[in-house]
């Protein structure tokens, strides 16, 4: 019997029964259900971390010379946090030197930030991110600007108390008013308003576009970048070969500096997009370590469940496959049938099953700041997993029908 | 009478019982003719049904020889006699057999799945096989859409399908009242007529009388086998 033939009569036996079927193929769509929402959460938030959270926080092919690291994941021990506390700081001039120093054509940005509150005509926006930086940080941000400008290189000599605000600020503070020119107060002191940052979007629900950008020697300095203080240096290559040089010279040169023997530590830090991933790696890798055990148990249940109907249905069908086997049915035409019905009851509950996980990823996504991706092998292993549980649940009932007695089973009842 | 289509030789079938063995058959000697109309006769116990698996290859021998159209079917595999049965044989039941959930045509087409006819093929011939036993209008209706005389001429038309050297019937009219009994023995005079060669295992007499050719088994053996006149003839 072709197998296309078994299939069909497969799909007819499930129409027929489709109550008792629902019910045999619950515990593989359970299990293909887990596992197709699972991969999908566990994917898009990789692309997420990836594309969004690594070059929103750090950015592409770029890297941070830094105290200590700022991502941190695992255990830090009391011991790294006391040596990383007594490492000194990065200076205004380790950054002339690095940028002195560093061959590899990179940008560069001295950054500063803190917590600030911003004024304006009686409104107060507090808890912005107050970034004291160069007039580079704006292309290494990829910051596009809806109105007015960046600060020139000759205002960040000149230290002038100039501000590019993003747009949750101008929307806070300067709403139905063109934010250009309009003179906003921190720490009591003017700033002038002379670019807003197009719309950044959120990260895990919170918004990207609560700070101002100042040049980090205007007056604020005092408050965010004390006694020639950096927060840290970025440091923007052109690909990722030309960072991997790029850290390798920044690494020699602040070794250099700091007259650091061979074989002693840094005492810096350089931080990078892959570094502060590091942590959800982790995260992602038990979660799809784990999947496989979940699911296999959803899985051999509904292996289980799928064997006990298929015996069942072998026995209710016991003339019917006597028929079958006087009208010249061989065992292997018998076997190949109730495989093949137990495989398609099973491939569509693996379908019911990813469906229903695609479903729930996209509900997912939309109830929750986590974005979900159905990833196409996760769809492709349903289906193997599907047909694969019938196939190996279907064996042994099938085997007990190729058997039987054509005479035996004509006479059943 | 040429070559037969049944050649079979000292045939015995024993069954273990437990510790007893059960001599079903105990040497039977038949030879059945291209085209003949036979009866199978017998008390319970004779030996009958035991003769009906034999010739319809559902079971085999415990000794002896047994030539189907030819070939020796006695010492076949479960696979080889399959592939005989579709062949060759084809069944009526008393119970009719027919699957409760496939329609007329589909139930006529089955032998041909297993036959590997192509789908097109199987639904010509199959349609064919229904308007043969006058049911060219009945092959969408399932079976409990069909008078017990209906059920039985759908089995018929399966059983003709895939051409088989012999029809065999087993207590074919067992299940239908008088009227409709006769019925279906006129369409086997007429598949008779045809060509087709027949044999019907029946314990009435008066069914038996349609046949050509009568033979009674009793305790396993061949009791009398004698030219009858077929009423319907």
């Amino acid at each position: 019997m072709p197998w296309l033939e078994a299939v069909r009569l497969a799909l007819k036996t499930i129409r027929a029964q489709k109550l008792k079927s629902f019910f045999s193929l619950i515990g593989v769509l359970i299990g293909v259900t887990f596992l197709i929402a699972v991969v999908s959460i566990v994917t898009g938030m990789n692309n997420y971390m990836e594309d969004k959270f690594a070059n929103a926080l750090i950015g592409l092919n770029t890297f941070q010379l830094r105290q200590r690291p700022n991502f941190t994941s695992g255990n830090v021990t009391d011991d790294m946090w006391r040596e990383w506390s007594r490492r000194p700081r990065i200076s205004y001039d380790d950054a002339a030197y690095i940028k002195a120093h560093v061959k590899t054509p990179v940008v560069y940005a001295n950054f500063c930030s803190d917590r600030a509150t911003v004024n304006y005509n009686g409104k107060a926006a507090k808890d912005i991110e107050l970034v004291g930086t160069e007039p580079t940080y704006f292309d290494i941000k990829n910051y596009k600007l809806t109105a007015g400008r960046p600060f020139a290189a000759q205002e960040m000599q000149l230290g002038l108390p100039v501000l590019v605000i993003g747009s949750e600020v101008a929307e806070k503070l300067l709403k139905g008013v063109d934010p250009i020119g309009k003179e906003v107060t921190m720490y009591g002191l003017p700033y002038r308003v002379i670019g807003v940052v197009e719309r950044q979007g959120t990260l895990f629900g919170l918004s990207l576009d609560k700070f101002v950008i100042m040049p980090f020697t205007a007056p604020a300095r005092r408050w965010i970048c004390p006694i020639n203080i950096l927060d840290h240096l970025i440091i923007q290559a052109s690909g990722p070969g030309t960072m991997t040089i790029a850290m390798g010279e920044v690494e020699a040169s602040m070794r250099t500096r700091r007259h650091l023997k061979p074989g002693q530590e840094n005492n810096f830090f350089l931080q990078t997009s892959e570094a502060a991933l590091e942590g959800w790696e982790k995260i992602s890798k038990i979660l799809i370590t784990a999947l496989p055990l979940l699911v296999s148990i959803s899985l051999i249940v509904g292996g289980i469940v799928i064997m006990n109907i298929m015996l069942m249905s072998v026995s209710e069908r016991t003339r019917e496959i006597g028929i079958r086997k006087a009208l010249g049915a061989r065992r292997r035409d018998v076997l190949a049938q109730f495989v093949v019905e137990s495989a398609t009851l099973s491939t569509v509950g693996a379908a019911m099953g990813i469906a229903l996980g695609i479903a729930l990823a996209f509900v997912v996504r939309a109830v929750t700041p986590l974005p979900a991706a159905v990833a196409p092998w996760s769809i492709v292993l349903g289906v193997v997993v599907g047909v694969l549980v019938g196939m190996v649940a279907g064996i042994y009932p099938a085997n007990r029908a190729a058997k039987l007695d054509p005479i035996v089973a004509l006479r059943a009842e | 009478m040429s070559e037969p289509i049944i050649r079979i030789r000292d045939l015995t079938r024993h069954y273990e019982m437990g510790t007893e063995t059960v001599q079903a058959l105990r040497g039977v000697s038949l030879d059945i003719g291209r085209n003949e109309y036979l009866a199978i006769m017998g008390p319970s116990g004779s030996g009958k049904s035991t003769m009906m698996n034999m010739i319809g290859c559902l079971d085999t021998p415990t000794g002896g020889e047994y030539w189907l159209n030819g070939q020796e079917v006695s010492q076949l595999s479960d696979d080889q006699l399959a592939r005989v049965r579709n062949k060759e044989i084809g069944f009526v039941f008393q119970t009719f057999n027919l699957l409760p959930r496939a329609t007329s045509l589909h139930n006529v087409e089955l032998p041909l799945v297993y036959a590997g006819v192509s789908s097109r093929e199987r639904r010509s011939r199959a349609s064919a096989a229904l308007g043969r036993v006058g049911l060219g209008n009945r092959m969408d209706h399932r079976p409990n859409e069909l008078s017990g005389g209906q059920r039985q001429r759908v089995a018929i038309a399966r059983a003709l399908v895939n051409e088989p050297s012999i029809l065999l019937a087993d207590e074919p009219t067992g299940n239908l009242d008088s009227t409709t009994s006769e019925e279906i023995m006129q369409v086997f005079a007429e598949l008779h007529r045809q060509g087709q060669t027949i044999i019907m295992v029946t314990h009435e007499a008066d069914i038996a009388a349609h046949a050509d050719r009568t033979v009674v088994l009793r305790d396993g053996k061949v009791e009398t086998d004698r030219a009858t006149h077929g009423v319907a003839a």
